[in-house]
C-alpha cells in the first residue's frame, strides 16, 4: 500500500486557528498535496490563491417533487415520510419542503398514481489547482445543501489519486469543526490527526470531544495549543490532560494580534517578521511533521 | 419570537451572543443546537432537571429469516445495507443509515427486518435563577447531528421567546438549527475569512426566505470590511462588540461577556428590540 500520509488539521470549536495553521504548515512542507476539506466554509483559498486547472460539479443525492396534476391527494406520501418534509400548503396541495427532504425516495414506492419523482441534485463544485506551494484539491457545498461527507471523501480520494502519480508522499488536509459527518469523512484513512486547541472553557470541552472521535476511528492525535497565553491555568489543564492520557502537545502557540492583522492582508504569520514568536513555533511544528513524515 | 444565531465561519462568537441574549433579556430560552460542540452550558451553568435519550429507529436484520433477496440493499439509496448472496448474508452499516423506514417497508418477508431504536444523543433542560435551557448532545461516532435537533426543537415551550444557538457552517444542520425561525442573526468578525464565510451564510438564509441581519464581534475602529459589505448588500447591521484582550480572558473562563462590556445587558437588550421592530414591520 502507498497511500500518501494524510495529516488532517482538527478541532472540534471552530475557529480556534485551524486553516491559518494549515496554510503556514503547506508554505513551509514541501512534496505535498493540499486538501481543504471544511467544504461549508472554506477559507484556505484566501491564503493559498490557488488557480483552478480543472473543475467539476458534485451530485449530491435527490429530492422529491409532487405533480400537483396527478396527486390524487391520498396523503400517503405524508404519513411515510419520517423527515416531515411533505405537506399541504395553502392551496390544500401536497408539496415537498426541499430543505427538509432527505431523498430516500419512500414517498415514491407509496404513491398509487406515480405523482412524485426524484430530482437529482448538484450540491456543489470541486477543484483542483495549483499553488505556488503545491496542488491543491478544494470544493465548495452550495450554502444549505447536504452530502458534505461524500464532498470531503471526494477531495480526498482525488487528493490521492494525484499523489500517486506525482510520486509525492504526503497531504495535508484543513479540516472542518464539529465532530460529524465531514469530520469523520476527514478522519477516515488518515494518519494523523492533529488537533487545534485554544485554552479556553470552550477550547477544552470540545478537545474532549474531537479526541474521542479519533480514538473512535482509530486515528492517532497530536496537539497543538492556538493563543495558549490567554489563559496560563487553563493551557496547563489540558498539558495535565494531555500527560494523563499519553498525548503529545506538539506546540503552544503564543497570541499575538499580529495575526489577526496579517490575515486582514490575506498573509499568514509566517510571512512577515512581526510575528516573530508565532512563526518561530509553528516553524518547531512543521520540523516535528516533516520529522513524522520522513520515519 | 424565535431567534437563531448563526455564522458560517466558526469562532466567532455565536455562543457569546446567544448567550447574552438570553440573560438579558427576561423570559427567555436558550437553546444549543451546536449539538456536535454544544457550549452554552459553560456560560449558563445551568442545574440540569432532566435529561433522555434520542433515539431514532435503525433496522435489525434477522439473518434466521431473511431470504438474502436484496430489495431492500436495492432499495436504500444510502447504500447502508448490502446483500452478499453467495455467502448468505446481510450487512447494516450504521452510519450511512437515515431511519427513513424504507427497507423494512419493501422487505418481502415478515418480521425479516425489525426496526429497533438507536440513542443519536441526550437532550437535556435545565434551569439557573429563572433562565431556562436546553441543550441536544450528539454521541461521539454519529455522523449527523440533525434529526437530533429536530427532536430537540419539539420541546421547546412557546411561551416565552426563544434563542437557537447554532454549530457553524452552512450545511444541513445549521438549515435544520435557523428553519422555523421568524429572524437568524449573523455574528462575523472583520477578517477576510469573517466576511467570505459571511457571504456564504447571507446566500443560504436569503435562499430560505428568512429575515435576519449582522452583528459584528472583535469590531476594531476603522476596520471597515463587514459594514461596507453590509452597506452594499443592505443588510442591517443591528450591533458591534469591541476587540477586546479582557472580552477574550472572560469568554476562557466561562464568565458571560454582559458581565464584563460596559453596558453590555443594555447593549443586548436594545438588539432584541431592533429584532423585534423588524420582525413586527416585516424587515
Amino acid at each position: 500500500m502507498d497511500r500518501a500520509k494524510e495529516i488532517v488539521i482538527l478541532s472540534g470549536k471552530g475557529g480556534t486557528g485551524k486553516t491559518t495553521l494549515a496554510a503556514s504548515l503547506s508554505k513551509l512542507i514541501p512534496n505535498k498535496i493540499i486538501v481543504d476539506a471544511d467544504v461549508d466554509a472554506s477559507d484556505l483559498f484566501i491564503l493559498l490563491k490557488p488557480n483552478p486547472l480543472r473543475q467539476d460539479k458534485f451530485k449530491g443525492g435527490s429530492i422529491a417533487s409532487i405533480d400537483t396534476k396527478k396527486c390524487i391527494q391520498c396523503g400517503e406520501c405524508e404519513k411515510k415520510c419520517r423527515f416531515s418534509a411533505i405537506s399541504r400548503n395553502k392551496e390544500g396541495n401536497f408539496i415537498v419542503d426541499p430543505y427538509k427532504c432527505e431523498g430516500c425516495e419512500f414517498c415514491t414506492y407509496v404513491c398509487p398514481v406515480n405523482a412524485i419523482k426524484m430530482n437529482p441534485q448538484i450540491v456543489g463544485n470541486w477543484y483542483i489547482s495549483e499553488t505556488s506551494f503545491g496542488t491543491m484539491v478544494h470544493a465548495r457545498l452550495i450554502p444549505g445543501a447536504e452530502n458534505s461527507g461524500n464532498l470531503v471523501a471526494l477531495v480526498k480520494r482525488e487528493a490521492q489519486l494525484i499523489a500517486k502519480k506525482k510520486g509525492l508522499k504526503s497531504i495535508i488536509v484543513d479540516g472542518p469543526p464539529g465532530i460529524g459527518c465531514p469530520v469523520i469523512s476527514s478522519l477516515s484513512g488518515a494518519a494523523l490527526a492533529l488537533i487545534v486547541t485554544e485554552p479556553t472553557l470552550s477550547g477544552i470541552h470540545d478537545l474532549d470531544r474531537i479526541l474521542l472521535t479519533c480514538k473512535q476511528f482509530n486515528v492517532n492525535a497530536k496537539i497543538i495549543i492556538n493563543k495558549a497565553d490567554i489563559n496560563q491555568s487553563n493551557t496547563e489543564k489540558i498539558q495535565q490532560f494531555a500527560d494523563k492520557n499519553g498525548l503529545e502537545i506538539m506546540g503552544k502557540i503564543p497570541f499575538d494580534r499580529c495575526v489577526v492583522k496579517n490575515l486582514s492582508k490575506n498573509l499568514t504569520p509566517i510571512d512577515s517578521d512581526n510575528c516573530g514568536a508565532v512563526k518561530k513555533e509553528i516553524k518547531k511544528i512543521s520540523n516535528d511533521i516533516l520529522r513524522y513524515l520522513s520515519e | 419570537m424565535w431567534i437563531s444565531v448563526a455564522s458560517g465561519k466558526g469562532g466567532t462568537g455565536k455562543t457569546t451572543v446567544a448567550v447574552s441574549l438570553a440573560l438579558s433579556n427576561r423570559n427567555t430560552i436558550y437553546v444549543d443546537a451546536d449539538v456536535e460542540e454544544p457550549n452554552g452550558f459553560l456560560f449558563i451553568k445551568p442545574v440540569i432537571k432532566e435529561e433522555f435519550s434520542y433515539t431514532e429507529l435503525i433496522p435489525l436484520i434477522h439473518q434466521n429469516k431473511c431470504t438474502f433477496c436484496g430489495k431492500c440493499a436495492d432499495a436504500c439509496v444510502y447504500k447502508a445495507i448490502a446483500i452478499l448472496k453467495p455467502v448468505k448474508k446481510a450487512i447494516f452499516f450504521p452510519e450511512l443509515c437515515h431511519s427513513c423506514g424504507l427497507c423494512s417497508f419493501v422487505c418481502p418477508v415478515e418480521d425479516a427486518i425489525e426496526e429497533v431504536p438507536k440513542e443519536k444523543g441526550k437532550i437535556r433542560k435545565g434551569e439557573k435563577n429563572g433562565q431556562l435551557f436546553i441543550e441536544g448532545i450528539l454521541n461521539v461516532g454519529e455522523a449527523s447531528g440533525t434529526p437530533l435537533i429536530r427532536g430537540m426543537k419539539k420541546y421547546i415551550p412557546h411561551d416565552r421567546d426563544v434563542i437557537i444557538d447554532s454549530s457553524p457552517g452552512t450545511s444541513c444542520p445549521v438549515v435544520e438549527s435557523v428553519g422555523d425561525t421568524d429572524f437568524v442573526l449573523l455574528v462575523t468578525e472583520p477578517t477576510p475569512f469573517g466576511l467570505n464565510d459571511l457571504k456564504l451564510a447571507v446566500e443560504m438564509i436569503r435562499e430560505m426566505k428568512l429575515p435576519f441581519g449582522i452583528i459584528v464581534n472583535k469590531h476594531e475602529e476603522g476596520n471597515n470590511l463587514i459594514r461596507d459589505y453590509a452597506r452594499e448588500e443592505k443588510i442591517t447591521v443591528l450591533g458591534e462588540i469591541p476587540f477586546s484582550r479582557k472580552i477574550a480572558e472572560a469568554y476562557s473562563k466561562g464568565i458571560p461577556v454582559i458581565d464584563v462590556l460596559p453596558d453590555g445587558k443594555k447593549f443586548f437588550v436594545n438588539i432584541m428590540e431592533k429584532i423585534r421592530k423588524g420582525v413586527n414591520t416585516g424587515g
